[in-house]
């Protein structure tokens, strides 16, 4: 009981996220701290292959529900199992990924349990609060901690009273890590029907197109990156030949989507990508808190601005004053020339 | 056929473009400093819910929101694009909401509204971005929810079918009436204020509802029913670096380059 709880979503033949597997190794430190167990959900259809995939990740027990409709997701029977699953285990954390479906199924199983929820945590901790109004101490609360207001401020969020204590992560934002390759947990198979009910099968999915991802954004080592400077869409493509040059990928501030010069997934930022390169350039991005919380982990940073004071600026290493249109084409040139 | 539809809409402080005057001294926001726009995913919606509006006639979209007086702006806007009213839920007992007290709040004021079969909103406000109330409303109604639309199909024999965006693709769905739908900001772009609607309803009373007015619980609504609870704010300072300033001449673009194929770290 009172148990840490990772909702695994699962993708084609069963395939775990990586948001999930990244979730698991924050579950994992977070519950050795608590001194709690880390418990992981998946729900969908022949979910044989699950436990090779996560129990190196240290899960202590896998709740499986295995039956056909519960893939592709679907938001009635999913919330139903996580639901009745924590009326039961009464878990004091659950932590999912902050994903379509995450976003979809969070919200509800919030709202059935009241219990509070917090979307896209950027840091996720263990410590106390005092209600000094209600003159009540607690320990052992989960720090939710998020950008809010547009990436300008951040908040530490609890909730003292209601559990479980609910968060959600982006993608890319916990790092994953094997716990150990042998672990094993216990597995506990549960009848489907005792949690779901027939009537909860009322959307049905007619039609299904998933790509895979067109760009490695999120594990590329060289990250090219447009802000609202770089201009036009005409102008990204300047980008795109240094980062095909350095075999890097192309990424964009929010500023720059929202004005149409770059792709909606190729955004990076709190409500974005987060990217950890060796390089990452910064190209006419002027640096908006939001943006800079997605990529202030990279090893260096080269800022291109014709503003020599753009916020972005102080976190570079290098900082090249000048115009996206000049300086580019000039490093396209003088790597093809002494890179071989 | 008459579609009941009611849009879900919130005015939000414009976060896209917060300039250095937003911040206080204190660390706290300065309201003020940021202009209140419509939230702009709750504008796909209401472009979304006016077009079902065309497509059967009969049916009636009103606008319900939440805020401060001056929030009553929002069903306005709604009108001057083809609405037919709403209503503002306004009272000091709904301030300091989290998204469960909110969903509450909206929640028992559409079941005042009476029988409806579509409600829809934006997926998300850029105050927040927490893309909570829409699911937490259709959870406390009862009703079953396709978030993240991006295209209304049809209604049909009371079932509506939606192209929503998924990660890594888009899928088609059906369900049943009545449903919660959010509406993602890749969806159509609502229409202009209508002039001559903004000549007939720029002087348009909006009907405000008080917790009491909804019959409502006060102690779920506001600060005392959010389970969630600030515990600190703080305002981002990133760890300056010791940068390298440079021009952008040819040989300080070469020097640099040559530096980073020499450390390996391109190339």
């Amino acid at each position: 009981m009172n148990n840490l709880f990772v909702y695994l979503e699962l993708q084609e033949d069963s395939r775990v996220a990586e948001v999930s597997l990244e979730l698991l190794t924050k579950g994992r430190s977070l519950a050795t701290q608590l001194g709690c167990r880390l418990e992981a959900v998946a729900a969908g259809c022949n979910l044989e292959g699950i436990a090779a995939q996560v129990m190196p990740y240290g899960v202590d027990v896998l709740h499986l529900f295995d039956a056909e409709g519960l893939y592709p997701y679907t938001s009635l029977p999913h919330t139903s199992v996580l639901v009745n699953l924590f009326k039961e285990e009464q878990p004091q954390i659950a932590l999912m990924g902050a994903t379509v479906i995450g976003r979809d199924l969070g919200p509800r199983v919030s709202s059935a349990l009241h219990s509070g929820l917090t979307a896209d945590c950027t840091a996720l901790e263990i410590g106390e609060h005092d209600d000094k109004k209600a003159g009540k101490h607690y320990e052992g609360l989960l720090y939710q901690i998020r950008p809010a207001f547009g990436g300008n401020i951040v908040a530490t969020i609890v909730n003292p009273e209601n559990r479980p204590q609910m968060a959600t992560v982006r993608e890319g934002v916990m790092k994953k890590e094997l716990f150990d390759a042998n672990h094993q947990g216990e597995i506990v198979r549960h009848d489907v029907a005792k949690y779901v009910p027939d009537t909860d099968y009322v959307v049905k999915v007619i039609e299904r197109h998933v790509e895979r991802a067109k760009h490695n954004l999120k594990g590329a080592p060289i990250v090219v990156a447009g802000g609202y400077g770089v201009g036009s869409r005409e102008n990204f493509q300047l980008l795109f030949d240094l980062a095909k040059e350095l075999h890097g990928e192309v990424g964009a501030s929010r500023a720059a989507v929202d004005a149409g010069f770059a792709d909606h997934d190729r955004q990076i930022g709190q409500t974005g990508v987060t990217v950890r390169p060796k390089l990452y350039i910064a190209c006419g991005i002027s640096g908006q808190i939001q943006h800079i919380a997605g990529m202030q982990e990279s090893s260096m940073i080269i800022s291109i601005n014709s503003d020599p004071n753009a916020p972005i600026n102080t976190i570079a290493d290098y900082v090249i004053t000048g115009r996206v249109e000049d300086v580019v084409p000039k490093m396209i040139k003088y790597y093809k020339k002494n890179s071989k | 056929m008459n579609l009941r539809i009611i849009v879900l809409a919130k005015q939000v402080p414009d976060t896209r473009n917060v300039g250095k005057d937003a911040m206080n001294a204190d660390g706290t926001i300065n309201r003020a400093a940021l202009p209140a726009i419509f939230n702009p995913e709750d504008l796909n919606a209401l472009e979304q819910a006016l077009r079902l509006k065309e497509q059967y006639p009969g049916t009636t979209v009103k606008v319900l929101t939440m805020g401060p007086p001056r929030a009553a702006e929002i069903v306005r806007e709604g009108m001057f694009r083809g609405t037919d009213g709403g209503y503002l839920l306004t009272d000091r007992a709904f301030a300091g909401a989290d998204t469960l007290a909110t969903s509450y709040a909206l929640s028992t004021a559409i079941r005042k509204m009476g029988e409806y079969d579509i409600i829809i909103g934006g997926r998300q406000a850029i105050d927040g971005d927490t893309a909570q109330v829409g699911p937490q409303v259709a959870e406390k109604l009862g009703l079953t929810q396709i978030t993240y639309a991006e295209e209304i199909l049809k209604v049909e024999d009371g079932r509506i079918t939606v192209k929503r965006h998924i990660d890594g693709g888009v899928e088609t769905v059906e369900g049943p009436l009545p449903i919660v739908i959010t509406v993602n900001g890749s969806a159509a772009p609502c229409r202009p204020r209508n002039a001559k609607l903004l000549m007939t309803h720029k002087n348009a009373v909006i009907t405000e509802w008080s917790v009491a007015d909804i019959d409502g619980d006060v102690a779920q609504c506001g600060l005392s029913g959010s389970p969630t609870k600030v515990k600190a704010i703080q305002n981002i300072v990133f760890k300056a670096k010791e940068s390298k300033a440079m021009g952008d001449t040819d040989a300080e673009i070469e020097n640099l380059i040559v530096e980073l194929v020499e450390n390996h770290t391109i190339s």
